[in-house]
């Protein structure tokens, strides 16, 4: 896709209601489509969960659920499952908590247990059916969804050798990918032998990697690229053939393909990779950057080009951006000032009409 | 809990005679660090020249705060408490849109990349302070003296 022209991050709706920093949204799969009204989940240090539905009659979205009571600390992370049906929130309180929308409201239908203290995020696999946790403990999890709301460890993966700050399934394949205080990301591919879930491949300074915690990793929608943020103030580009990767050899390694630097300046928190191709960044400068591939420099390997760059987008640190997967351009955006914005992007009127 | 004191005998200093200056945040933000208690010694932080005027830079057009302070002694495991009661302190008096960055002096720490890291790791630091026994050694430096 091309995006040629000038663009604007127009707010169309702030959140309020959260008491404390708002650290991650996760909008729910399948929702804001056929009639459908669109929902946002919301997790913060206030160590509650809250659900906003957009009204269909107004377009505006409102508070529909708070979910307290349960986590006893921050809540870190939060992640729906594919369906929609499950909405998984990791803890500093060490426990990871699944919630069932049953007859209007939200209830804690399972408590994982077992990491040692706090677990920093939380991710459902392509299919739904395996949950991966991680946290200061260093360690990463993997979970099994067994009927009846009921979770099995099936791994504990050993590696990093610092806390673990997020976990991010790839969108289509069972392969994991970790990213740490460490500074490295590691992929996490099951062995077809024996069931056993192993480190296959680690992205460091050595190859070309990050040079301070890695914060956040997304993936396009074809699955075949990465991008991941760090407090090294940069972002990064990983590429990988996913014909072989899908051919299932599993010799399909992670190359470094570009770095986009000399943009933020202070810590990038959160990184999303919209199906038509936007990356935004949310970073501790409080604002919210979009990038697009540069079609111009194929020759030498994908560029990255900043489509613009939203000042003051909150009064404080961005902690998370979320592209809306079923409407185009919808973004929302999380802030240590407690609220949480709409954002849409628009072409500037005076410009050519843009595919968008 | 160490069961010793980590350093027994810390240089004391006496408490500065104050000039008064022009009001502006650099001042302020002095003066509310003036209350701290050392996390292992009934001083402030000041009289143990743990900071001093010059360990606070303000850049009040980028927003800015640096707060750079200097542990008694370079093995110190309280480097992570003074800096948390930093942290926290800045909390409730600067500009909620102000940068808050802080560091061991240069040299002054054997750990002093990670002790950075640790203090500008704002999920390190926001998990340190729902610990309770963290806290409340966090508490006992802020608000002691009250």
């Amino acid at each position: 896709m091309n995006f040629a022209g000038d663009f604007d991050l127009k707010e169309k709706q702030i959140l309020e209601g959260h008491t404390d920093r708002v650290w991650n949204l996760a909008w729910k799969p399948a929702s804001g489509v056929d009639g459908i009204p669109a929902v946002l989940a919301s997790c913060s240090g206030d160590k509650t969960v809250r659900i906003w539905e957009q009204s269909p009659a107004t377009g505006s979205f409102q508070c529909k659920a708070v979910l307290d009571e349960t986590h006893t600390r921050t809540v870190r992370s939060c992640a729906w499952s594919p369906s929609g049906k499950l909405l998984a929130t990791a803890s500093f309180d060490a426990t990871t908590a699944i919630w069932e929308h049953v007859g209007g409201d939200y209830e804690c239908v399972s408590t994982l247990e077992g990491h040692e203290n706090e677990v920093k995020s939380v991710s459902w696999n392509a299919s739904g059916s395996l949950l991966a946790t991680c946290g200061r403990d260093k360690s990463v999890w993997i979970w099994e969804v067994l009927p009846g709301n009921e979770f099995d460890c099936v791994s504990v993966l050993q590696g990093h050798t610092q806390d673990v700050k997020m976990v991010q399934w790839h969108p289509s394949m069972d392969i994991l990918f970790s990213c740490s205080y460490d500074n490295s990301i590691k992929i996490w591919a099951e062995d077809g032998d024996n069931d056993d879930w192993h480190c296959v491949q680690t992205l460091d300074e050595s190859n070309s990697g990050h040079t301070s915690s890695v914060w956040a990793l997304s993936f396009n929608s074809d699955g075949d690229k990465m991008v991941t943020c760090s407090d090294d103030l940069t972002l990064k580009i990983w590429g990988a053939d996913i014909m072989n990767m899908q051919s299932g050899d599993g010799n399909a390694p992670w190359l470094h393909l570009c770095t986009l630097s000399g943009y933020h300046d202070r810590t990038i928190f959160s990184v999303h990779w919209s199906r038509d191709g936007i990356i935004a960044s949310g970073a501790a400068d409080d604002a919210i950057r979009l990038f697009v591939e540069n079609k111009d420099g194929l020759v030498d390997g994908p560029t990255y080009q900043l489509l613009l760059k939203k000042d003051k987008a909150h009064n404080m640190d961005v902690n998370s951006v979320k592209w809306s997967s079923m409407e185009n351009g919808r973004l929302a955006s999380a802030s240590d000032d407690g609220t949480i914005k709409i954002w849409e992007l628009v072409s500037l009127p005076g410009h050519d009409k843009l595919p968008l | 809990m160490t069961l010793g004191l980590i350093n027994a005998n810390p240089v004391v200093h006496a408490k500065k005679e104050r000039v008064t200056r022009t009001e502006d945040l650099h001042n302020d933000v002095f003066k509310v660090f003036l209350d701290i208690r050392d996390p292992e010694h009934p001083y402030s932080l000041e009289q143990l020249s743990v900071l001093s005027e010059e360990s606070i830079t303000v850049d009040e057009k980028l927003g800015r705060i640096l707060i750079t302070f200097t542990p008694t002694i370079q093995h110190c495991s309280m480097a992570t408490v003074i800096g948390l009661c930093l942290r926290e302190k800045m909390k409730d008096y600067v500009p909620p849109h102000f940068k808050v960055d802080i560091k061991v002096a240069p040299g002054s720490h054997a750990d002093e990349e990670s002790v950075n890291k640790q203090l500008n790791d704002k999920e390190r630091v926001a998990a340190a302070l729902e610990n309770p026994n963290l806290r409340q050694l966090v508490d006992e430096c802020l608000y002691s003296n009250k």
